[in-house]
């Protein structure tokens, strides 16, 4: 077990966050969000310290004169609702903002490229639609798009209440069991973009991470058909014999990986897991020695997440990490 | 009057000792242990839910601490996913069920009675088993905690997450039924003070001269009724989905996930409000004491406290902006949520208008107010920051929250509670607390609150979520959030000075004269502490400032009998007397009766059964309770 913290550890120490902030936006919603998120705190600022200067001087103003209360109470009373009045303009005014910008982040047309994200108990299932002449596919974690278009998400639950957030590019949506929402999710420029769980969904919400990866057109076009197609038989012996490993050992229950006779549901898929760029929903980054230790013992990395601690020789399981990364 | 009730038995025959003496035999409640247990004496019960609450304030304290022990650095091990859980649920249900809002109703319980000039809460042998039941609740969650079956599914426990097929055991099952023991018992409290204000203030206290404090908790007292029973309907019906499975939140069966979080946010953002509103009514009353001159704008006060209280029902979909609602009906809750803006920046205005026209004096309570002002203004304003859709759709659930609701509620309500504390202790104890050591205790909560939770907006921008046990290194979270936990021992350090100073001056602090501050309100008029029956005779009210108007002694209002307990029902506007009304005496019945409800709520999450069986103890315990006792209900 140590060793497998040891391993992850060092595997992550590189580095593989991406953007996750809603002050360092990418995509059109984030953007008008950034603006109007620092509009609103500019003008909150000014309040409060018009505020505290008020409190201040009325502290600590110099001794009161005694004469003429009722006119110092009239004025008084002017100022109160002068006050007032000001806070009624200022919140009409972000009301007013508030609306504008929501309107600017409303969801896109039905024409847009449409992926369904699917919450599961600690991790994302994605459906990309096929067409006529294209399969589908599925993937898990990881969202490709093309920068500059309106991308529509479709947002759906498994099991629990689970939150999309990639803040970088968009604001939350939840994913309701019962119910199917919509959001937009857009780049304007090519990067990772990471988001993570945002609606507190039980022992691993902590470790429910997603990457956006944002590319060229043609870039993602090259992705979208290298994910449509099979798992390929690797070449290299080790993986090849880790190939039949996992297609002996329980492994195969839960995972698809197409083209092979894995076909489980209840975990991800696993068709092009080495072309991901983390592994177990971001806790990670995809190299043989991260895959290694997650399969050797993902109670530990994960404590309570769904897959079980599979007993492996120690060939076995360096062979199924080479098969892993050779999924590519 | 009957042949009996000659004057001999009325206050007008007694010269001031003998008539004392005759009041505490009447009213005292018994030395020992079955005296303790069958009081109903709301000073007693005041205190006794004071001292309660804040013992729940130091152990949900403490469960902060671990988080940020925890916290202070990613991917630490310190504390595993299950258990941190259990931890942030607990902390955020005992600061809101067990302290926040028994804290607030524990100080109108002790102080309201003194405030309108009657001798003891209407309906006493409710409180008493308010309290029994409330304090039967918070033992229910504890124990479940140390026992390690806490509940684990947030202060929010959002279905389907707490449901029967995602949270297994007990644990829901006791979250669910803590809710239901500390609204009963919220619910009763509150009732005792609608009626204590309406139907027994002295002699002349017309609405318009009712203490601002005494206002605020009127208005609370009806947010309680008016909300509760929505989380009561949510609760109950959890219970039913685990217990009985009537998939009411199932959606395969036809339920609906959303429904819960409609019935939880009808209560829950009143209940921000139920914690607020009396941190006002405090605030005012320690501007005036402190200003030297009532607040100002007596009228627009209490008209925003009861503009809060029914906006306050207006923006619970605030919570459920990313939830999928429609966006033009979320807009609608955008411009109420601002709303509420309005009647708060009113307060503080007046507030402001007071200090400015008064003479300030810097004493402990008014630091406190003063730190009010300084950080409720930061929580009202993010406040505005998360009314909007836009603005929240990128802040909700993240720290961003977690630093907005801390400011709010510790900010807005601590802070002044804290100092309430402070300028009530000499009344509920009859000794000071120390100036000294009390401007130690605000300076280090003042900082170590700032320092801890203001990084926190930040850290929800940069993208941190709330409710994760841990984070990872790449985060750019790890200096932040590490500065935090060190300034938490900050806050915990001043926090621990206040319980040392408020357990050392309970013990040997200054003796305090009735009216050591020079106040104004009725509270002050009676000794410190006040005798059993508060009053020896009734005070006459003339003004708004019932003391500071008077250079001599309070008139007083006479011919209450001294021979058993009897306090004076008046009119709801005008306070005008109509009757004198016998006051219940002294029972263990209502203890019985917490303890068999409290048999009956904890059996009926293991069996419907349960509710069956347990109504038997509980319906004897009621005819000990209501049993009659020949004496007149009231005479006019």
């Amino acid at each position: 077990m140590r060793v497998a913290s040891a391993l992850l550890i060092s595997a992550v120490a590189s580095g593989c966050s991406g953007n996750q902030s809603a002050l360092d936006p990418h995509g059109a919603p984030a953007i008008h969000m950034e603006h109007l998120i620092i509009g609103i705190v500019a003008i909150c600022t000014v309040i409060w310290v018009v505020v505290m200067v008020m409190l201040g001087v009325a502290l600590l103003r110099g001794p009161r004169a005694a004469a003429d209360t009722a006119k110092s109470e009239a004025w008084l009373a002017m100022t109160v609702v002068a006050a007032v009045a000001a806070t009624v303009i200022i919140i009409a005014g972000l009301t007013i903002a508030s609306f504008y910008t929501t309107r600017d982040i409303g969801v896109p047309k039905s024409d847009a490229l449409t992926i369904t994200v699917r919450g599961q108990q600690w991790w994302w299932q994605v459906f990309y639609a096929g067409a006529d002449a294209t399969p589908g596919f599925q993937t898990a974690n990881e969202i490709h798009i093309p920068i500059g278009t309106d991308v529509h998400l479709r947002l759906e639950s498994a099991d629990v209440i689970h939150s999309f957030w990639v803040p970088s590019l968009a604001g939350k949506q939840d994913l309701v069991p019962g119910r199917s929402n919509s959001m937009l999710l857009r780049a304007e420029k090519p990067g990772v973009y990471r988001g993570q769980c945002a609606e507190f969904c039980g022992l691993q919400h902590s470790h429910m991470a997603i990457m956006v990866v944002a590319e060229a057109p043609a870039d993602y076009d090259r992705w979208a058909a290298s994910q449509r197609g099979d798992a390929t038989m690797p070449a290299d012996p080790d993986a090849a014999a880790g190939r039949g490993a996992f297609l002996a050992k329980p492994c195969a229950a839960c995972h698809t990986i197409r083209g092979t006779a894995a076909n489980g549901t209840t975990g991800p898929d696993l068709t092009h897991i080495g072309s991901r760029l983390t592994i177990a929903a971001g806790l990670a980054e995809t190299t043989r020695g991260s895959l290694a230790a997650w399969i050797a013992d993902p109670q530990t990395l994960k404590p309570g997440n769904n897959m079980p601690m599979v007993p492996l020789t120690s060939a076995e399981l360096q062979n199924i990490s080479a098969y892993m990364e050779s999924l590519k | 009057m009957t042949g009996r009730d000659s004057t001999d038995s009325r206050d007008t025959g007694f010269n001031d000792g003998e008539l004392d003496h005759r009041l505490a035999s009447v009213w005292s409640t018994p030395p020992g242990l079955w005296g303790a247990l069958s009081s109903v004496d709301h000073k007693i019960i005041g205190r006794r839910y004071i001292s309660t609450a804040f013992v729940f304030l130091a152990l949900g304290g403490l469960l902060a601490l671990l988080m940020r022990l925890q916290l202070a650095q990613p991917e630490a091990r310190f504390i595993g996913p299950d258990r941190y859980n259990q931890i942030f649920t607990v902390h955020g249900t005992n600061m809101m069920f067990l302290f926040a809002v028994p804290v607030m109703q524990a100080m109108a319980v002790y102080l309201v009675p003194l405030m309108v000039g009657t001798r003891n809460i209407a309906f006493p042998r409710l409180n008493a088993f308010s309290y029994w039941m409330y304090l039967a609740g918070g033992l229910l969650l504890w124990i479940a905690f140390v026992l390690d079956t806490g509940p684990d599914i947030g202060w929010f426990a959002y279905v389907p997450l707490s449901g029967p097929q995602y949270a297994a055991g007990k644990r829901a099952d006791i979250w669910a039924q803590m809710i239901t023991f500390t609204e009963v018992s919220a619910l009763a409290v509150a009732v005792e003070i609608v009626v204590t204000v309406f139907k027994q203030r002295a002699p002349g206290m017309s609405l318009d001269r009712i203490p601002l404090f005494v206002w605020s908790m009127l208005v609370t007292s009806f947010l309680v009724i008016l909300a509760m029973p929505a989380i009561m309907i949510a609760s109950t019906s959890l219970i039913l989905d685990r217990l009985v499975e009537t998939h009411l939140f199932n959606p395969a069966e036809g339920g609906d996930v959303l429904l819960w979080q409609h019935l939880f946010w009808f209560f829950g953002h009143p209940e921000v409000y139920i914690i607020f509103l009396p941190a006002v009514g405090m605030v005012s009353t320690i501007v005036a004491t402190f200003t030297r001159r009532p607040v100002f704008g007596y009228l627009a006060m209490v008209m925003a406290l009861i503009a809060t209280g029914v906006l306050a029902f207006g923006l619970w979909v605030h919570h459920m902006f990313v939830a999928g609602l429609p966006r033009l009906g979320e807009s609608f809750f955008t411009a109420s949520s601002m709303a509420i803006a309005v009647p708060a920046g009113l307060q503080i205005f007046c507030w402001l208008a007071t200090m400015w026209a008064g003479k300030p004096i810097f004493k402990t309570p008014f630091l406190f107010v003063i730190g009010f002002m300084v950080t409720f203004v930061v929580g009202g304003l993010t406040g505005v920051m998360v009314a909007s859709v836009p603005f929240d759709t990128q802040v909700h659930d993240t720290y961003f929250v977690v630093a907005h609701f801390h400011y709010v509620l510790v900010g807005g309500a601590v802070f002044p509670l804290l100092g309430a504390i402070y300028y009530w202790f000499p009344k509920l104890t009859g000794r000071m607390m120390s100036e000294t050591v009390g401007r130690w205790v605000f300076g280090l909560i003042f900082a170590g609150f700032n320092l801890t939770f203001f990084p926190m907006h930040i850290l929800g921008l940069r993208g941190m979520p709330r409710r994760v046990y841990t984070y990872q290194p790449e985060m750019p979270w790890s200096a932040l959030n590490l500065f935090i936990s060190l300034s938490a021992s900050i806050l915990a350090l001043g926090f621990l000075l206040f319980f040392i100073d408020v357990i050392r001056s309970a013990r040997s602090g200054a003796a305090a004269s009735s009216n050591p501050w020079g106040a104004s309100t009725l509270e002050w008029a009676t000794s410190s502490p006040p005798p059993p029956y508060n009053f020896a005779r009734l005070p006459v009210i003339g003004s708004l400032e019932a003391l500071s108007d008077q250079s001599t002694a309070l008139p007083v209002a006479t011919g209450l009998r001294v021979d058993r307990r009897e306090l004076l029902v008046s009119s709801v506007v005008e306070a005008i007397p109509e009757a004198r009304e016998s006051s219940a005496g002294d029972s263990i019945w209502p203890l019985w009766a917490a303890l068999a409800t409290t048999a009956t709520l904890i059996w009926s999450i293991f069996t419907p059964w349960a509710v069956v069986w347990g109504s038997i103890p509980v319906a004897i315990a009621l005819i000990g309770w209501f049993w009659p006792k020949g004496v007149p209900e009231d005479e006019s």
